[in-house]
């Protein structure tokens, strides 16, 4: 595996290259994108980003869990996640598989 | 949300860069992520998540329809693991200013 870590850094470089705008301006942009999705999310709602994929907000119930290492078992309270839905395109495109955009 | 209206909301708070530029700018994020995990690599984004690949071996399927045995061949699918940040805001943490000024510094 090639093993490295794209980071906003990397996004932001990215942004840069390609929209012609400040580097400052460039990382502030990336942020908002992310901070948006991340409020968006917090409230609930889902979030579709058509040829990648969709974020989903489930709702957990209540169970017992139980500690692996120990066998005691131990409530888990209920409690929201967050689930990747990756799109058919994005599947695809990580297989090198070259797709048309759907809209 | 979707990506229309995602563009749209920071289109808003950006009121001197065209609707058009927002969106390459969206598009552009998404894409880098994408050809980060057709490389394999891992992609970070704190306070958020971390998008990476994994392998799924070949097998032998079978259509469950006609029950017919049809082989899957190897694939990478991507995964994406939501970040401790993020977990907590989902479950009514606000998030802190000072938690937020760290994820930018770390990046």
């Amino acid at each position: 595996m090639a093993g490295r870590t794209v980071t906003r850094a990397d996004l932001c470089e990215v942004v840069y290259q390609k929209v012609g705008l400040s580097r400052t301006e460039s990382a502030a942009l990336v942020e908002l994108v992310l901070s948006e999705m991340c409020d968006c999310l917090a409230r609930g709602e889902t979030v579709k980003l058509s040829s990648f994929g969709s974020f989903i907000v489930r709702d957990k119930g209540e169970r017992v869990g139980r500690n692996p290492k120990t066998g005691i078992e131990v409530p888990i309270d209920p409690r929201r996640v967050m689930v990747f839905k990756p799109s058919n395109v994005l599947r695809a495109r990580i297989n090198g598989i070259e797709v048309e955009d759907e809209a | 949300m979707i990506k229309s209206e995602l563009v749209l909301l920071i289109a808003e708070q950006n009121p001197h860069l065209y609707q058009r530029d927002v969106e390459n700018i969206v598009n552009a994020i998404l894409d880098e992520i994408t050809r980060a995990l057709a490389r394999g690599d891992r992609v970070e984004l704190r306070g958020f998540g971390a998008f990476s690949v994994k392998k799924r071996d070949a097998r032998v399927g079978r259509n469950p329809r006609t029950g017919e045995t049809v082989s899957v061949a190897e694939k990478m699918i991507p995964v994406f693991k939501t970040g401790k940040e993020m977990r907590q805001r989902l479950n009514g943490a606000a998030p802190t200013s000072r938690s937020r000024g760290a994820a930018r510094a770390r990046a």
